[in-house]
Protein backbone atom coordinates (compact mmCIF):
# COMPACT_ATOMS: atom_id res chain seq x y z
CA UNK A 1 0.00 0.00 0.00
CA UNK A 2 0.75 3.43 -0.64
CA UNK A 3 2.38 4.96 2.77
CA UNK A 4 1.21 8.65 2.18
CA UNK A 5 -0.18 10.21 -0.83
CA UNK A 6 0.81 12.95 -2.19
CA UNK A 7 -1.92 15.80 -2.18
CA UNK A 8 -2.21 19.06 -4.15
CA UNK A 9 -0.26 21.74 -2.33
CA UNK A 10 -2.70 24.84 -3.11
CA UNK A 11 -6.30 24.48 -4.54
CA UNK A 12 -7.12 27.24 -6.54
CA UNK A 13 -11.26 27.66 -7.11
CA UNK A 14 -11.48 25.68 -10.51
CA UNK A 15 -12.54 28.34 -12.71
CA UNK A 16 -13.93 26.92 -16.34
CA UNK A 17 -14.84 29.95 -18.03
CA UNK A 18 -10.83 30.13 -18.31
CA UNK A 19 -9.68 27.50 -19.45
CA UNK A 20 -5.56 27.37 -20.16
CA UNK A 21 -5.38 24.35 -21.88
CA UNK A 22 -7.96 23.56 -24.46
CA UNK A 23 -7.68 19.55 -24.02
CA UNK A 24 -8.46 19.66 -20.68
CA UNK A 25 -12.02 21.04 -21.30
CA UNK A 26 -12.18 19.04 -24.68
CA UNK A 27 -11.42 15.79 -23.00
CA UNK A 28 -13.87 16.16 -19.70
CA UNK A 29 -16.75 16.71 -22.59
CA UNK A 30 -16.08 13.68 -24.68
CA UNK A 31 -15.95 12.07 -21.23
CA UNK A 32 -19.18 13.25 -19.96
CA UNK A 33 -20.21 12.59 -23.46
CA UNK A 34 -19.77 8.94 -23.66
CA UNK A 35 -20.67 8.13 -19.53
CA UNK A 36 -21.96 5.08 -19.09
CA UNK A 37 -23.04 2.59 -16.36
CA UNK A 38 -23.04 -1.58 -16.35
CA UNK A 39 -26.90 -1.66 -15.68
CA UNK A 40 -27.77 -0.34 -18.88
CA UNK A 41 -26.44 -3.56 -20.87
CA UNK A 42 -28.71 -6.59 -21.01
CA UNK A 43 -26.06 -8.66 -19.85
CA UNK A 44 -28.67 -11.07 -18.86
CA UNK A 45 -29.40 -12.40 -22.48
CA UNK A 46 -25.95 -14.11 -22.38
CA UNK A 47 -27.05 -16.45 -19.82
CA UNK A 48 -27.87 -18.64 -22.69
CA UNK A 49 -24.67 -18.13 -24.42
CA UNK A 50 -22.83 -18.47 -21.22
CA UNK A 51 -24.62 -22.37 -20.77
CA UNK A 52 -22.91 -23.25 -24.35
CA UNK A 53 -19.28 -22.63 -22.84
CA UNK A 54 -16.90 -25.31 -21.44
CA UNK A 55 -16.26 -25.55 -17.50
CA UNK A 56 -12.67 -24.64 -18.78
CA UNK A 57 -13.62 -21.78 -21.39
CA UNK A 58 -16.00 -20.02 -18.51
CA UNK A 59 -13.36 -20.68 -15.92
CA UNK A 60 -11.24 -18.50 -18.05
CA UNK A 61 -12.95 -16.03 -18.81
CA UNK A 62 -13.71 -15.49 -15.07
CA UNK A 63 -10.25 -15.59 -14.55
CA UNK A 64 -9.71 -12.60 -17.40
CA UNK A 65 -12.24 -10.77 -15.63
CA UNK A 66 -10.98 -10.91 -12.34
CA UNK A 67 -7.40 -9.97 -13.81
CA UNK A 68 -9.13 -6.71 -15.39
CA UNK A 69 -11.25 -5.99 -12.14
CA UNK A 70 -7.93 -5.63 -10.21
CA UNK A 71 -5.82 -3.23 -12.98
CA UNK A 72 -9.15 -1.21 -12.64
CA UNK A 73 -9.26 -1.14 -9.02
CA UNK A 74 -5.91 -0.09 -9.06
CA UNK A 75 -6.33 2.54 -11.62
CA UNK A 76 -9.61 4.02 -9.92
CA UNK A 77 -8.09 3.84 -6.73
CA UNK A 78 -4.45 4.61 -7.24
CA UNK A 79 -3.58 5.25 -10.47
CA UNK A 80 -5.70 8.25 -11.63
CA UNK A 81 -5.54 9.57 -8.06
CA UNK A 82 -1.85 10.04 -8.21
CA UNK A 83 -1.92 11.99 -11.30
CA UNK A 84 -3.73 14.64 -9.66
CA UNK A 85 -0.70 16.50 -7.24
CA UNK A 86 0.71 16.76 -10.83
CA UNK A 87 -1.79 18.31 -12.99
CA UNK A 88 -0.51 21.50 -14.29
CA UNK A 89 -4.11 23.16 -14.31
CA UNK A 90 -6.61 23.27 -12.43
CA UNK A 91 -9.09 21.40 -15.08
CA UNK A 92 -6.64 18.98 -15.39
CA UNK A 93 -6.97 17.48 -12.09
CA UNK A 94 -10.80 18.13 -12.84
CA UNK A 95 -10.56 15.50 -15.56
CA UNK A 96 -8.56 12.68 -13.44
CA UNK A 97 -11.26 12.34 -11.11
CA UNK A 98 -13.57 11.94 -14.01
CA UNK A 99 -11.12 9.08 -14.67
CA UNK A 100 -10.71 8.06 -11.40
CA UNK A 101 -14.46 7.53 -11.32
CA UNK A 102 -15.09 5.75 -14.32
CA UNK A 103 -12.46 3.22 -13.35
CA UNK A 104 -14.38 2.35 -10.90
CA UNK A 105 -17.42 2.06 -12.85
CA UNK A 106 -15.26 -0.13 -14.94
CA UNK A 107 -14.23 -2.52 -12.18
CA UNK A 108 -17.61 -3.07 -10.63
CA UNK A 109 -19.01 -3.52 -13.80
CA UNK A 110 -17.25 -6.55 -13.57
CA UNK A 111 -18.73 -7.50 -10.66
CA UNK A 112 -22.32 -6.85 -12.14
CA UNK A 113 -21.45 -9.47 -15.52
CA UNK A 114 -20.45 -12.13 -12.81
CA UNK A 115 -23.54 -11.40 -10.63
CA UNK A 116 -25.48 -12.22 -13.96
CA UNK A 117 -23.29 -15.67 -15.00
CA UNK A 118 -21.72 -16.94 -12.05
CA UNK A 119 -22.86 -18.51 -9.07
CA UNK A 120 -21.32 -17.11 -5.91
CA UNK A 121 -18.77 -20.14 -5.63
CA UNK A 122 -17.32 -19.41 -9.03
CA UNK A 123 -16.70 -15.96 -8.34
CA UNK A 124 -14.75 -16.30 -4.86
CA UNK A 125 -12.38 -19.09 -6.31
CA UNK A 126 -11.88 -16.71 -9.48
CA UNK A 127 -11.04 -13.78 -7.50
CA UNK A 128 -8.59 -16.11 -5.00
CA UNK A 129 -7.30 -17.29 -8.68
CA UNK A 130 -6.52 -13.61 -9.04
CA UNK A 131 -4.85 -13.26 -5.40
CA UNK A 132 -2.35 -15.83 -6.21
CA UNK A 133 -1.50 -15.75 -9.98
CA UNK A 134 2.30 -14.38 -9.69
CA UNK A 135 2.13 -12.93 -12.74
CA UNK A 136 -0.82 -10.97 -12.46
CA UNK A 137 0.26 -9.68 -9.10
CA UNK A 138 3.34 -9.30 -10.30
CA UNK A 139 1.82 -7.01 -13.56
CA UNK A 140 0.26 -4.84 -10.10
CA UNK A 141 2.93 -4.96 -8.46
CA UNK A 142 5.45 -3.16 -11.19
CA UNK A 143 2.49 -0.02 -11.99
CA UNK A 144 1.63 0.63 -7.99
CA UNK A 145 5.72 0.64 -7.66
CA UNK A 146 6.03 3.23 -10.46
CA UNK A 147 3.03 5.18 -8.95
CA UNK A 148 4.85 5.50 -5.72
CA UNK A 149 7.88 7.11 -7.10
CA UNK A 150 8.60 10.72 -7.22
CA UNK A 151 8.82 10.95 -10.98
CA UNK A 152 5.52 13.22 -11.83
CA UNK A 153 6.47 11.97 -15.66
CA UNK A 154 7.52 8.30 -14.75
CA UNK A 155 3.66 7.97 -13.44
CA UNK A 156 2.10 9.37 -16.54
CA UNK A 157 4.23 6.72 -18.21
CA UNK A 158 3.18 3.55 -15.89
CA UNK A 159 -0.43 5.28 -16.53
CA UNK A 160 -0.51 5.34 -20.19
CA UNK A 161 1.25 1.96 -20.18
CA UNK A 162 -1.76 0.45 -18.24
CA UNK A 163 -4.51 2.15 -19.65
CA UNK A 164 -2.98 1.32 -23.19
CA UNK A 165 -1.41 -1.94 -22.75
CA UNK A 166 -1.81 -3.89 -19.71
CA UNK A 167 -5.69 -4.31 -20.20
CA UNK A 168 -5.49 -6.12 -23.44
CA UNK A 169 -4.51 -9.54 -22.46
CA UNK A 170 -7.70 -9.47 -21.06
CA UNK A 171 -10.07 -7.77 -23.52
CA UNK A 172 -8.81 -9.90 -25.89
CA UNK A 173 -11.35 -12.74 -24.67
CA UNK A 174 -14.51 -10.70 -25.38
CA UNK A 175 -13.55 -9.62 -28.05
CA UNK A 176 -12.78 -13.27 -29.70
CA UNK A 177 -16.39 -14.76 -27.92
CA UNK A 178 -18.34 -12.01 -29.75
CA UNK A 179 -16.92 -12.46 -33.00
CA UNK A 180 -18.53 -16.03 -32.45
CA UNK A 181 -21.36 -14.63 -31.38
CA UNK A 182 -21.00 -15.47 -27.72
CA UNK A 183 -21.39 -13.42 -24.92
CA UNK A 184 -22.02 -10.30 -27.28
CA UNK A 185 -23.82 -8.36 -24.49
CA UNK A 186 -21.05 -8.75 -22.32
CA UNK A 187 -19.14 -7.52 -25.18
CA UNK A 188 -20.83 -4.28 -25.27
CA UNK A 189 -19.95 -3.45 -22.20
CA UNK A 190 -16.25 -4.39 -22.96
CA UNK A 191 -16.30 -2.04 -25.64
CA UNK A 192 -17.90 0.86 -23.67
CA UNK A 193 -14.23 0.00 -20.72
CA UNK A 194 -12.47 0.05 -24.01
CA UNK A 195 -13.87 3.08 -25.37
CA UNK A 196 -13.06 4.92 -22.05
CA UNK A 197 -9.47 3.40 -21.81
CA UNK A 198 -8.51 4.60 -25.34
CA UNK A 199 -9.35 8.57 -23.90
CA UNK A 200 -7.68 8.01 -20.96
CA UNK A 201 -4.50 6.64 -22.61
CA UNK A 202 -4.85 9.31 -25.17
CA UNK A 203 -4.99 12.15 -22.40
CA UNK A 204 -2.65 11.14 -20.36
CA UNK A 205 -0.12 10.68 -22.99
CA UNK A 206 -0.80 14.02 -24.23
CA UNK A 207 0.25 15.55 -20.51
CA UNK A 208 3.18 13.73 -20.55
CA UNK A 209 4.26 15.01 -23.60
CA UNK A 210 3.90 18.35 -22.70
CA UNK A 211 5.96 18.26 -19.60
CA UNK A 212 8.68 16.51 -21.74
CA UNK A 213 8.52 19.54 -23.98
CA UNK A 214 9.76 21.18 -21.04
CA UNK A 215 12.56 18.74 -20.02
CA UNK A 216 16.20 19.12 -21.30
CA UNK A 217 17.69 16.59 -24.53
CA UNK A 218 19.37 14.50 -21.40
CA UNK A 219 16.20 14.29 -19.57
CA UNK A 220 14.31 13.60 -22.76
CA UNK A 221 16.44 10.53 -23.43
CA UNK A 222 16.20 8.69 -20.22
CA UNK A 223 12.47 9.04 -20.47
CA UNK A 224 12.46 7.41 -23.99
CA UNK A 225 14.80 5.02 -22.76
CA UNK A 226 13.17 4.30 -19.62
CA UNK A 227 9.70 4.13 -21.54
CA UNK A 228 11.01 1.20 -23.99
CA UNK A 229 12.81 -0.71 -20.84
CA UNK A 230 9.72 -0.25 -18.44
CA UNK A 231 7.38 -1.52 -21.65
CA UNK A 232 9.69 -4.62 -22.41
CA UNK A 233 9.62 -5.41 -18.56
CA UNK A 234 6.02 -5.79 -19.00
CA UNK A 235 5.76 -6.92 -22.00
CA UNK A 236 7.52 -10.10 -20.81
CA UNK A 237 5.37 -10.91 -17.83
CA UNK A 238 2.34 -10.10 -20.23
CA UNK A 239 3.88 -12.75 -22.10
CA UNK A 240 3.77 -15.35 -19.28
CA UNK A 241 0.55 -14.01 -17.80
CA UNK A 242 -1.66 -15.13 -21.48
CA UNK A 243 0.52 -17.76 -21.37
CA UNK A 244 -0.78 -18.96 -17.57
CA UNK A 245 -4.49 -18.08 -19.17
CA UNK A 246 -4.69 -18.96 -22.77
CA UNK A 247 -2.54 -22.31 -23.11
CA UNK A 248 -5.54 -24.08 -22.26
CA UNK A 249 -7.33 -23.25 -25.27
CA UNK A 250 -4.91 -22.84 -27.69
CA UNK A 251 -5.12 -19.01 -28.55
CA UNK A 252 -1.96 -17.92 -26.69
CA UNK A 253 -0.15 -16.70 -30.02
CA UNK A 254 -3.17 -14.93 -31.31
CA UNK A 255 -3.37 -13.04 -27.42
CA UNK A 256 -0.08 -11.91 -28.19
CA UNK A 257 -0.13 -10.46 -31.62
CA UNK A 258 -2.91 -8.16 -30.08
CA UNK A 259 -0.33 -7.64 -27.08
CA UNK A 260 2.58 -6.44 -29.48
CA UNK A 261 -0.37 -4.42 -31.38
CA UNK A 262 -1.61 -2.51 -28.46
CA UNK A 263 1.98 -2.01 -27.13
CA UNK A 264 2.29 0.29 -30.13
CA UNK A 265 -0.75 2.37 -29.87
CA UNK A 266 0.43 2.89 -26.04
CA UNK A 267 3.95 4.24 -27.32
CA UNK A 268 2.18 6.30 -30.04
CA UNK A 269 -0.01 7.55 -26.91
CA UNK A 270 3.21 9.04 -25.12
CA UNK A 271 4.32 9.90 -28.42
CA UNK A 272 7.18 7.23 -29.42
CA UNK A 273 7.39 5.18 -32.15
CA UNK A 274 5.80 1.45 -32.80
CA UNK A 275 8.19 -0.96 -31.64
CA UNK A 276 6.81 -4.19 -33.18
CA UNK A 277 6.83 -4.72 -36.99
CA UNK A 278 4.24 -4.86 -39.01
CA UNK A 279 4.17 -9.17 -39.05
CA UNK A 280 4.63 -9.05 -35.28
CA UNK A 281 1.34 -7.13 -34.66
CA UNK A 282 -0.84 -9.16 -37.34
CA UNK A 283 -4.22 -9.46 -35.50
CA UNK A 284 -6.83 -11.79 -36.31
CA UNK A 285 -8.93 -10.11 -38.58
CA UNK A 286 -12.05 -11.04 -36.63
CA UNK A 287 -10.98 -9.54 -33.62
CA UNK A 288 -9.88 -5.99 -35.38
CA UNK A 289 -13.96 -6.72 -36.64
CA UNK A 290 -15.03 -7.47 -33.20
CA UNK A 291 -13.25 -4.13 -31.74
CA UNK A 292 -14.33 -1.96 -34.56
CA UNK A 293 -16.63 -2.96 -37.36
CA UNK A 294 -15.10 -2.74 -40.18
CA UNK A 295 -11.71 -2.39 -38.72
CA UNK A 296 -10.16 -5.41 -40.48
CA UNK A 297 -10.68 -4.22 -44.15
CA UNK A 298 -7.01 -3.12 -45.45
CA UNK A 299 -8.30 0.34 -46.18
CA UNK A 300 -5.68 1.26 -49.05
CA UNK A 301 -7.06 2.79 -51.99
CA UNK A 302 -3.66 3.33 -53.18
CA UNK A 303 -3.35 -0.38 -54.25
CA UNK A 304 -6.24 -0.67 -55.99
CA UNK A 305 -5.72 -1.59 -59.25
CA UNK A 306 -5.45 1.57 -62.28
CA UNK A 307 -9.03 -0.06 -63.76
CA UNK A 308 -10.59 -0.06 -60.47
CA UNK A 309 -9.20 3.92 -60.05
CA UNK A 310 -12.34 6.04 -59.59
CA UNK A 311 -11.79 10.30 -59.59
CA UNK A 312 -13.91 12.21 -57.18
CA UNK A 313 -15.89 14.66 -59.56
CA UNK A 314 -15.59 18.25 -58.96
CA UNK A 315 -16.98 18.90 -55.83
CA UNK A 316 -20.55 20.12 -55.54
CA UNK A 317 -21.53 20.27 -52.01
CA UNK A 318 -22.72 23.48 -50.29
CA UNK A 319 -22.22 25.25 -47.43
CA UNK A 320 -25.47 24.12 -45.71
CA UNK A 321 -24.73 20.64 -46.57
CA UNK A 322 -22.48 20.55 -43.77
CA UNK A 323 -24.80 18.66 -41.49
CA UNK A 324 -22.03 17.64 -38.66
CA UNK B 1 -0.59 19.51 -55.35
CA UNK B 2 0.23 19.02 -52.03
CA UNK B 3 -1.00 18.33 -48.62
CA UNK B 4 -3.66 19.98 -46.28
CA UNK B 5 -3.72 18.79 -42.44
CA UNK B 6 -5.17 19.36 -39.43
CA UNK B 7 -3.26 18.74 -36.47
CA UNK B 8 -4.81 19.19 -32.65
CA UNK B 9 -1.93 20.57 -30.14
CA UNK B 10 -1.49 16.89 -29.38
CA UNK B 11 0.34 16.94 -32.60
CA UNK B 12 -0.59 13.60 -33.56
CA UNK B 13 -1.28 13.98 -37.31
CA UNK B 14 1.38 16.57 -37.16
CA UNK B 15 4.15 14.12 -36.30
CA UNK B 16 2.55 11.52 -39.26
CA UNK B 17 2.86 14.68 -41.94
CA UNK B 18 6.32 15.55 -40.59
CA UNK B 19 7.45 11.85 -41.81
CA UNK B 20 6.24 11.69 -44.84
CA UNK B 21 8.76 15.13 -45.88
CA UNK B 22 6.44 16.45 -48.28
CA UNK B 23 5.22 19.66 -48.98
CA UNK B 24 2.05 20.41 -46.63
CA UNK B 25 0.28 23.13 -45.18
CA UNK B 26 -1.24 23.44 -41.61
CA UNK B 27 -5.17 24.53 -41.27
CA UNK B 28 -5.17 26.60 -38.46
CA UNK B 29 -6.18 25.59 -34.65
CA UNK B 30 -7.79 28.71 -33.40
CA UNK B 31 -10.75 30.79 -34.94
CA UNK B 32 -8.70 33.78 -33.99
CA UNK B 33 -5.97 32.83 -37.00
CA UNK B 34 -5.37 33.94 -40.29
CA UNK B 35 -7.52 31.40 -42.25
CA UNK B 36 -5.70 29.15 -44.67
CA UNK B 37 -6.96 29.55 -48.59
CA UNK B 38 -5.56 26.83 -50.83
CA UNK B 39 -4.61 27.65 -54.49
CA UNK B 40 -3.26 24.06 -55.87
CA UNK B 41 -4.74 20.55 -55.55
CA UNK B 42 -4.52 18.67 -52.39
CA UNK B 43 -5.22 15.62 -50.21
CA UNK B 44 -6.49 16.37 -46.69
CA UNK B 45 -5.21 14.47 -43.39
CA UNK B 46 -7.02 14.82 -40.62
CA UNK B 47 -7.86 12.90 -37.23
CA UNK B 48 -10.77 11.50 -36.47
CA UNK B 49 -12.96 13.56 -32.98
CA UNK B 50 -15.35 12.66 -31.17
CA UNK B 51 -13.76 9.83 -28.91
CA UNK B 52 -15.96 7.44 -29.90
CA UNK B 53 -19.49 9.06 -30.63
CA UNK B 54 -21.11 8.33 -33.95
CA UNK B 55 -23.57 11.17 -32.95
CA UNK B 56 -21.49 14.23 -34.77
CA UNK B 57 -18.14 15.96 -34.19
CA UNK B 58 -16.11 13.43 -35.85
CA UNK B 59 -14.75 16.23 -38.03
CA UNK B 60 -12.98 19.55 -36.09
CA UNK B 61 -14.40 22.35 -36.49
CA UNK B 62 -11.48 23.63 -37.87
CA UNK B 63 -11.78 21.52 -41.00
CA UNK B 64 -15.17 22.25 -41.24
CA UNK B 65 -14.47 25.96 -41.44
CA UNK B 66 -11.48 25.41 -43.50
CA UNK B 67 -14.19 23.18 -46.14
CA UNK B 68 -17.14 25.65 -46.31
CA UNK B 69 -14.88 27.54 -47.92
CA UNK B 70 -15.81 27.34 -51.48
CA UNK B 71 -12.40 27.59 -52.61
CA UNK B 72 -10.76 25.37 -50.35
CA UNK B 73 -13.46 22.61 -51.47
CA UNK B 74 -13.54 22.84 -55.07
CA UNK B 75 -9.53 21.88 -54.55
CA UNK B 76 -9.47 18.66 -52.14
CA UNK B 77 -9.02 15.19 -54.41
CA UNK B 78 -8.59 12.92 -51.78
CA UNK B 79 -9.00 12.48 -47.71
CA UNK B 80 -6.44 10.23 -45.31
CA UNK B 81 -7.57 9.92 -41.94
CA UNK B 82 -6.30 9.14 -38.28
CA UNK B 83 -8.31 7.07 -35.70
CA UNK B 84 -8.22 4.55 -33.54
CA UNK B 85 -10.23 1.13 -33.51
CA UNK B 86 -10.92 1.30 -29.98
CA UNK B 87 -13.34 4.44 -31.05
CA UNK B 88 -15.23 0.95 -32.29
CA UNK B 89 -17.89 2.41 -34.61
CA UNK B 90 -16.58 5.74 -34.90
CA UNK B 91 -13.00 4.46 -36.35
CA UNK B 92 -11.57 6.68 -38.69
CA UNK B 93 -15.37 8.25 -39.31
CA UNK B 94 -13.80 11.94 -40.39
CA UNK B 95 -12.44 10.58 -43.70
CA UNK B 96 -15.93 8.74 -44.42
CA UNK B 97 -17.61 11.52 -43.63
CA UNK B 98 -15.65 14.41 -45.56
CA UNK B 99 -15.15 11.83 -48.61
CA UNK B 100 -18.66 11.63 -48.95
CA UNK B 101 -19.24 15.20 -48.32
CA UNK B 102 -17.13 16.50 -50.88
CA UNK B 103 -16.77 13.65 -53.48
CA UNK B 104 -13.65 12.31 -53.16
CA UNK B 105 -11.93 8.87 -52.61
CA UNK B 106 -10.77 8.13 -49.14
CA UNK B 107 -7.33 7.20 -49.90
CA UNK B 108 -6.26 5.69 -46.22
CA UNK B 109 -6.69 5.37 -42.73
CA UNK B 110 -4.35 5.04 -40.16
CA UNK B 111 -4.26 4.94 -36.36
CA UNK B 112 -2.82 7.62 -34.11
CA UNK B 113 0.59 8.61 -35.29
CA UNK B 114 0.73 5.91 -37.78
CA UNK B 115 3.80 3.37 -38.23
CA UNK B 116 6.67 3.01 -39.90
CA UNK B 117 4.87 1.06 -42.80
CA UNK B 118 1.89 3.29 -42.75
CA UNK B 119 4.58 6.56 -44.06
CA UNK B 120 6.01 4.49 -46.74
CA UNK B 121 2.52 3.31 -48.19
CA UNK B 122 1.51 7.11 -48.24
CA UNK B 123 4.36 8.13 -49.54
CA UNK B 124 4.13 5.81 -52.55
CA UNK B 125 0.83 6.27 -52.65
CA UNK B 126 0.25 9.95 -52.95
CA UNK B 127 3.33 9.79 -55.41
CA UNK B 128 1.24 7.48 -57.59
CA UNK B 129 -2.17 9.03 -57.34
CA UNK B 130 -0.75 12.57 -58.46
CA UNK B 131 0.91 10.83 -61.76
CA UNK B 132 -2.28 9.21 -62.35
CA UNK B 133 -4.08 12.32 -62.13
CA UNK B 134 -1.51 14.09 -64.02
CA UNK B 135 -2.28 12.18 -67.11
CA UNK B 136 -5.68 12.07 -67.11
CA UNK B 137 -6.74 14.28 -70.03
CA UNK B 138 -8.52 18.06 -68.69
Amino acid sequence: MIDKLKLVSRVHAINWNRVEDDKDAEVWDRLVGNFWLPEKVPVSNDIPSWGTLTQEEKLLTMRVFTGLTLLDTIQGTVGAVSLIPDAITPHEEAVYTNIAFMESVHAKSYSSIFSTLCSTKEIDEAFRWSEENSNLQRKAEIVMNYYQGDDPLKRKIASTLLESFLFYSGFYLPMYWSSRAKLTNTADVIRLIIRDEAVHGYYIGYKFQKGLAKESQERRDELQAYTYELLMELYENEEQYTEDLYDGVGLTEDVKSFLRYNANKALMNLGYDALFTKDQTDVNPAILAALAPGGDENHDFFSGSGSSYVIGKAVTTQDDDWDF
Amino acid sequence: MGIVYFSSVSENTHRFVEKLGLPAQRIPLRSKDEPLVVTDEYVLILPTYGGGTTQGGAVPKQVIRFLNDTRNRSLIRGVIAAGNTNFGEAFCLAGEIVAKKCDVPYLYRFELLGTDQDVIRVREGLAQFWLRRSQIPA
